[in-house]
């Protein structure tokens, strides 16, 4: 079973609670994607004196474990105040650090994120970055406090799946012993299914299944296809070669003519 | 028989008309000093369900194509009905065909017809979207004329009553009191919502105008004398507080992309409000003991307020007999003898 931060969790869906079409629909969602853990992002407006108030109750309603998320922050300063707000508001240690350094990319802000990373591994925060998948940055994050890595696969939001398989698995073979997750850029199930079939750990998902036309069904297509890269990535996968192999042994086959 | 309204928004007032044109004797309790002074205040104004549709539930578009008429027929001379425009920046075209795959009603719209219906947005997209039975209103005007309709047909009206405004006397109390009743209604929460007022001669459009965007999706409505308004955000918070800066940016970005010349418009008022929503933002008339509750509505007020205070006041008043123009009283606790009822969202509803 996968571990986070001496946690155990069941499914290898993480699930973002942000765009869909309602409450209801986010709460459908959940349910059918079995996950254990939501991001939920936090803005200044929802903090405020009461607190985003019935949202949040709604998302401790689907009794999962929440993921504070510092989405839209683009300084040190931001994220680190932003993750002390959620610790209050949901009562966890544990932070999704985002660190934005361009605002159309969305692309990650390496050095403000090691930086801030180093800050809120200080104060006993649990933190899991999103991150590039420059291994460089990777290690500094490790060092920074950072147990788990949250790298992207494409920009947030752009549902273009693993753009850069050889740099996931590379990534994969330096961190053997520490959980990955991919965290943003995943499209469709098929996506999900190719990065955990690399030995991924897990899969954060957010506007893929809250933008489908029927979430809650995207939900479990992803539970699904999620299922199904582990699953082949332990049972050991065949790798392509360049000429045709009979399934059946030709040599020694009885000939009726 | 006698029903006290409390709120004076776009809820309470649709639902005075209705139960007004079913012979009750109606009065309004607002605490505000004037009508109108919540959600519906900040609201768009756009009479779209079929856009709407690309993200909210089947019964918007069941409930709400009928509004346009429902105004224009209480309301003469308030309601433009000129259909919705849809673009999108070019790197985001995608964005249109999806709209389009998740909408109904609309039409493809090249660069020469764009700019035959919108001289002013020639050349700046090169396919857009026109969901032609689309309509769309200033709510303050509408509000306002409403409330002297009402005044007129003998609705009395207390503004800056107090709250717990004495309800003795009354056959019927019903709470339309929009986000004031977060907190008291079960599962009711806020949406707040940010808007901006822009004035500037330089721009002219006929109809109002959204512009898609993956992360920021807004609207321009025209409210006509050169004034445009710009929304709205949409925030998981019942937070009432001033627009913040962020969200500012993100509206005056929306309306620069849309025409680059209300970078010279004036910033004549920025405004926020919270909008009342269930979890399914769906709105509800609820029987809550005693309590008559029509709340909920969402982004969806001038949308949806028409058929759901109609089908409250035929719930409420029970049904005319046109022959002789005598009235059957139910009253709605013999109708649902839980005497906690939700009363679900039918399509036709009321009809």
């Amino acid at each position: 079973m996968l571990e986070l931060y001496g946690h155990a969790v069941a499914s290898r869906l993480l699930l973002g609670t942000a765009r869909y079409p309602s409450p209801a629909i986010l709460a459908e969602a959940v349910r059918a994607s079995k996950t254990d853990i939501v991001t939920v992002s936090l803005r200044r407006e929802m903090a405020g004196s009461r607190a985003g108030g019935a949202f949040f109750e709604l998302i401790r309603t689907l009794s999962v474990k929440v993921l504070p998320n510092t989405a839209g922050c683009h300084t040190v300063a931001e994220a680190v105040l932003t993750a002390k707000m959620a610790r209050e508001v949901f009562a966890t240690d544990w932070i999704k650090l985002e660190v934005i350094g361009n605002h159309d990319t969305l692309q990650p802000d390496v050095f403000a994120l090691v930086e801030a990373a180093r800050i809120l591994s200080g104060e006993g925060f649990k933190v899991f970055p999103y991150t590039t998948d420059d291994l460089v940055v990777a290690e500094r994050l490790m060092e920074a406090g950072c147990r788990v890595l949250m790298p992207w696969c494409a920009p947030i939001g752009s549902a273009m799946g693993p753009v850069n398989l050889p740099a996931l698995r590379s990534m994969r073979a330096h961190f053997p012993d520490v959980p990955l997750i991919v965290d943003a850029g995943i499209g469709r199930p098929s996506h999900a299914a190719i990065v955990m079939e690399l030995g991924y750990d897990a899969v954060l998902l957010n506007t893929a299944v809250a933008s489908a036309a029927n979430p809650a069904a995207m939900a479990a297509a992803f539970t699904g296809a999620i299922e199904a890269g582990r699953i082949a990535f332990q049972a050991g996968m065949l790798e392509p070669r360049d000429m045709a192999v009979p399934s059946t042994p030709v040599i020694g086959k009885a000939v009726f003519s | 028989m006698r029903v006290l309204i409390k709120g004076a928004g776009v809820a309470g007032l649709t639902l005075a008309h209705e139960l007004t044109a079913r012979g009750a004797a109606v009065e309004v309790a607002e605490t505000a000093q004037h009508v109108g002074g919540g959600a519906s205040w900040f609201a768009g104004g756009m009479l779209a369900p079929w856009c709407e549709s690309e993200s909210a539930p089947a019964p918007v578009l069941a409930l709400g194509r009928e509004a346009a008429d429902w105004w224009d027929a209480v309301l003469p001379g308030h309601v433009i009905r000129n259909g919705t425009l849809v673009v999108a920046p070019t790197r985001d075209t995608g964005e249109l065909a999806r709209f389009a795959a998740r909408t109904s009603g609309c039409d493809w719209l090249d660069a020469d017809q764009i700019a035959a219906l919108e001289p002013d947005l020639a050349g700046r997209f090169r396919k857009a979207l026109l969901f032609r039975d689309e309509a769309h209103l200033d709510p303050r005007r509408a509000i306002t004329a409403l409330h002297a309709t009402l005044q007129a047909s003998g609705v009395r009206f207390y503004l800056g009553a107090v709250p717990d405004f004495p309800e003795a006397g009354f056959d019927h109390v019903v709470d339309c009191t929009g986000a004031h009743a977060i907190g008291q209604a079960a599962d009711l929460r806020g949406v707040r919502g940010e808007m901006l007022m822009l004035e500037t001669p330089d721009v002219s459009l006929s109809r109002p105008v959204r512009l898609l965007h993956p992360r920021i999706p807004l609207y321009v409505v025209p409210r006509g004398d050169s004034r445009f308004m710009i929304g709205a955000t949409m925030i998981e918070s019942d937070d009432a507080g001033p627009v913040s800066a962020r969200s500012l940016m993100e509206l005056l970005n929306a309306a620069y992309a849309l025409h680059p010349a209300f970078g010279e418009a004036r910033v004549f008022e920025t405004g926020a409000g919270v909008r009342p929503a269930y979890p399914d933002n769906l709105p509800r008339l609820a029987f809550d003991g005693d309590t008559i509750r029509l709340n909920g509505f969402y982004r969806h007020g001038f949308l949806l307020a028409p058929s759901m205070a109609k089908s409250a006041a035929i719930r409420i008043v029970g049904r005319m007999q046109a022959d002789n123009g005598q009235q059957s009283l139910v009253h709605p606790r013999s109708l649902h003898p839980s005497g906690h009822k939700i009363i679900p969202l039918q399509s036709g509803a009321g009809r």
